[in-house]
């Protein structure tokens, strides 16, 4: 029988806060501290620790920094696996979130002062610089989850990606018919702009908003804005472009949402590769 | 207003079934219901569902009757207003209502029915990124399997089924070795740069940190410092921290703190070797006495503060037969077995001023580098040569054969002795005047000689080893096994023999050698003009000391070598290596700077 919380008004309430506060919030920001804490601790240890005859991965608190960075690269990459389990409390996927970030940003920190300044075309640096990259795209995926869902949403007008494509079938029906009375080089022009995949272009054409090769916005130009059977095209050709212009700025946003994961994952996988690399050639070569 | 209205069906096999009907009406009103004037049998559109009416310019007013929304070309309304002379298209459950009129013609309906797009929620995933992008996952395969491939595995192989070969300085087998140049942290310094694709020259076993004995297959002439064991023995106890650390680093297969490499660290990039720091040395040298109780020499870690008295090497008695090595504190002689007032030489006016002015060759009073000529590696000089230094005044001319003159041998009693005895040209009343032997063999000719009793050559050499003999004037006079002889000299070729000091450094506009070397009050050969470390000490304070004008901060290295104690260090196969001292190459000016 399961049994009643004697303080549910307690218990709901940090529900609501667990339900509601940003994952940057966390706990008042307690992974924030935490990565400053380590940023400042890593960094006055290395301006007053004396290495001999310079500071240098090698030494004893390059080896300290070195094993705190490859510990926090590899927990950091298991949100990948995190994410996937479903579970609740102290470890809940908000907090894991939260420390991701916040430790992450710690890790420019930590690993910069590990390399001890010394950079080359060598693995070494490879794994550096590939654990920047991920970082970077990791601020660049936080500030984009920040501030772009409400453009999307606002880009919606209340539909749904099913009901922009619906619409879009609904102005080629028409645009089928009333194009019926078009001459052969404007029915071409017609019947290219309906051919012509919605989701036409590559990921450049997603990411920039540039789509010079469409068909749609070809024969509105072609197809003036004339009397008769044309005008009414023209009209469903308009209407086309201003629906086809909905859903490539929701590709658009899309895009530059997702778009850093393509480089943030694969990066991560390359630099656990990479420090793998790293590790083992530094002792094998000791 | 009339409307056409256009119902548009399929039968089983596909053929299609056209409907036309025409109506007058103000509204039209479209539902399930059957009363409607459109009557569409789906339980998704409502009983009554949309109204039509003329919203008067030609336009048509459609607006939703209940609370549910209906579909204008794609989009989800509650009203619309439209002009059915441009077009649209209604959508209400699976129906579809195309609107459209030709001029003043009758609003002409088209209703057909669509099938439910199987494949719509496939067309959503094209709204994701990733229709447009190569995979994560094959992204992160590739990248990491490069990785894992090319930086790791290539060069492990190559390195474990190599045929190791000898090291040779003078012909270096490089890429024995694949792609492990990716694994350098650094540039290795000038001297190893040679070997900067010849890794498993220095790294010959896999997980084995640098080993001495690697080290030594090239540099087997360098000297040791102090054996291991005196080393380890005469070393200051590491901090806690330190022996720590060394004790997870040897416990790991390190040398430790008395290996080559725990001073010599490499890939710092292209820099010289730089001399050590004071403390290097003061570690264990500021109390050494207390862990080495039988050193000679006294513990040193300042050379303005802490450094004990030079103790030069050279002869305190006359035949000796080596030199010893005695602090300047003591006052020391030095028996080197010659007679020379160094007051006299240098002296600007007198005698021996006089008579360098009217020779030819010095033409002034005397200079110290008349007879003291510096070595090439500015530490030593030459040995001073009577013949060269000192005959042009003090002459061993002894005879006169002819126009030519004949000089004494210098260097040997014997051959003194020798060429004394052949000058057999005392003068002699002749036993018979008014006669003489004829031409060159007659007095004063090239083969003129005395057949007499040869007393007189016995004499010029009695003589000549007295001490106010011609010997005598340099030598002192001694008698060895009965016979008269002169005392050993013994001067060695350098005096400080555990440091160096370069005199090229200290040139003339440094200073005068009689500033530190007290030439012109030195009456006698026994002083010994070894400068001693409080005349050093005028210019040169330890590695702390505040640099001005006159002070110079010098730590250890400035005269003295960590393998090398008497000079400093320069291999014969590197002369360009500097022993110490700092490079100027922007390279290491730059590394300097990082520091």
């Amino acid at each position: 029988m399961a049994t009643v919380p004697k303080n549910r008004f307690k218990q709901d309430e940090a529900r609501r806060n667990a339900d509601h506060v940003s994952f940057l919030k966390h706990k008042k920001y307690r992974y924030l501290w935490i990565a400053l804490l380590l940023s400042v601790v890593s960094g006055l240890g290395y301006a007053l620790i004396d290495q001999e005859p310079r500071p240098n991965g090698g030494s004893w608190y390059g080896y300290t920094l070195g094993t705190i960075g490859l510990l926090l690269i590899v927990w950091l990459s298991l949100l990948g696996i995190r994410k996937r389990k479903i579970s609740a409390g102290a470890w809940s996927l908000k907090a894991w979130t939260s420390a991701h970030v916040y430790l992450g940003l710690a890790l420019i920190v930590v690993g910069t002062l590990h390399t001890g300044f010394q950079i080359g075309w060598n693995v070494h640096t490879l794994a550096y610089v590939l654990m920047l990259i991920v970082i970077i795209t990791g601020i660049y995926g936080v500030i984009v989850y920040a501030t772009l869902p409400a453009a999307l949403s606002s880009n919606r007008t209340e539909m749904t990606r099913a009901q922009m494509l619906e619409a879009l079938t609904a102005l080629d029906r028409q645009l089928e018919s009333a194009a019926q009375p078009l001459d052969r080089q404007q029915s071409d022009l017609v019947i290219a702009a309906l051919q012509q995949d919605v989701f036409y272009g590559g990921a450049l054409a997603r990411i920039t908003g540039a789509y010079p090769g469409c068909k749609t916005t070809r024969a509105l130009k072609q197809i003036g804005a004339g009397a008769g059977p044309a005008e009414r095209v023209h009209t469903l050709l308009t209407k086309r472009a201003e629906q086809l212009g909905q859903i490539r700025r929701h590709l658009r946003i899309r895009a530059l949402l997702e778009v850093w994961l393509f480089i943030h994952i694969p990066a991560t996988i390359a630099l656990l590769a990479a420090l793998l690399a790293h590790v083992v050639s530094v002792f094998y070569y000791w | 207003m009339a409307f056409l209205i256009r119902t548009i069906d399929y039968t089983a096999s596909g053929r299609e079934i056209i409907r036309d009907r025409t109506v007058e009406l103000a509204e039209l009103n479209i539902g399930r219901a059957s009363e409607n004037d459109i009557h569409l049998p789906d339980l998704a559109v409502e009983q009554r569902h949309v109204r039509i009416s003329d919203a008067g310019g030609g336009m048509l007013k459609i607006e939703a009757v209940g609370g549910l929304e209906f579909g204008v070309d794609g989009r989800s309304t509650m009203a619309a207003d439209v002009d059915p002379n441009i077009g649209t298209e209604l959508s209400l459950g699976s129906s579809r209502l195309a609107i459209s009129r030709e001029g003043d013609g009758p609003v002409q309906i088209v209703i057909k029915q669509v099938e439910k797009d199987e494949g719509a929620g496939d067309a959503l995933q094209n709204f994701a990124l990733a229709s447009a992008l190569p995979s994560k996952r094959a992204m992160a395969w590739t990248f990491s399997l490069a990785i894992l491939i090319l930086l790791l595995s290539v060069p492990v192989f190559t390195h474990l089924t190599r045929t190791p070969v000898e090291n040779d300085p003078e012909n270096i087998t490089k890429g024995q070795v694949m792609f492990d140049a990716t694994w350098s942290t650094g540039e290795l310094s000038m001297a190893h740069h040679d070997l900067e694709e010849n890794c498993e020259a220095c790294h010959v076993t896999p997980f084995v940190s640098v080993q001495d004995e690697t080290c030594l297959t090239c540099h087997e002439e360098l000297g040791e410092h102090a054996k291991m064991p005196r080393l380890a023995k005469g070393m200051a106890p590491l901090s806690t921290g330190d022996s720590i650390q060394w004790s997870i680093a040897q416990t790991l297969g390190k040398e430790g703190p008395l290996g080559c490499v725990s001073c010599h660290s490499e890939h710092e990039g292209p820099v010289k070797l730089e001399a050590s720091d004071e403390k290097f040395c003061a570690d264990c040298h500021n109390d050494l006495d207390t862990r080495l109780t039988d050193v000679a020499f006294g513990n040193a870690s300042d050379f303005g503060k802490k450094h004990p008295q030079f103790r030069p090497q050279f002869f305190t008695a006359h035949f000796d037969k080596n030199p010893k090595r005695v602090s300047l504190d003591n006052n020391p002689k030095e028996m080197s077995g010659l007679i020379f007032p160094h007051d006299i030489h240098v002296s600007k006016s007198g005698g021996a001023a006089r008579m360098a002015i009217s020779l030819p060759q010095y033409g002034a009073p005397l200079e110290c580098s008349d007879c003291h000529a510096e070595e090439e590696d500015g530490i030593g000089f030459a040995p001073v040569e009577m013949e060269d230094s000192c005959e042009a005044c003090h002459s061993l001319v002894f005879d006169k054969a002819g126009p030519n003159f004949r000089t004494l041998r210098h260097g040997d009693v014997d051959d003194l002795m020798a060429d004394l005895a052949t000058m057999g040209r005392g003068s002699r009343s002749a036993i018979v005047t008014g006669r003489d032997r004829p031409g060159q063999f007659a007095r004063g000719g090239t083969y003129y000689s005395n057949f007499g009793r040869p007393m007189s050559a016995y004499i010029s050499i009695n003589r000549a080893l007295e001490p106010t003999g011609v010997c005598g004037e340099c030598h002192i006079p001694t008698m060895k096994n009965g016979r008269r002889d002169l005392t050993p000299v013994n001067l060695p070729d350098r005096f400080l023999m555990r440091g160096f000091f370069s005199h090229k450094a200290h040139g003339d506009d440094v200073a005068e050698c009689a500033d530190c070397h007290e030439t012109d009050t030195s009456k006698e050969a026994t002083d010994l003009l070894i400068p001693d470390m409080e005349s050093c000490r005028d210019c040169h304070l330890g590695e702390t000391a505040v640099k001005t004008q006159e002070i110079v901060p010098s730590s250890c290295a400035m005269c003295h070598g960590y393998h090398t104690p008497t000079m400093p260090w320069r291999p014969e196969d590197h002369p360009e290596l500097p022993g110490n001292g700092g490079s100027n190459s922007v390279a290491a000016i730059l590394n300097s700077l990082r520091r």
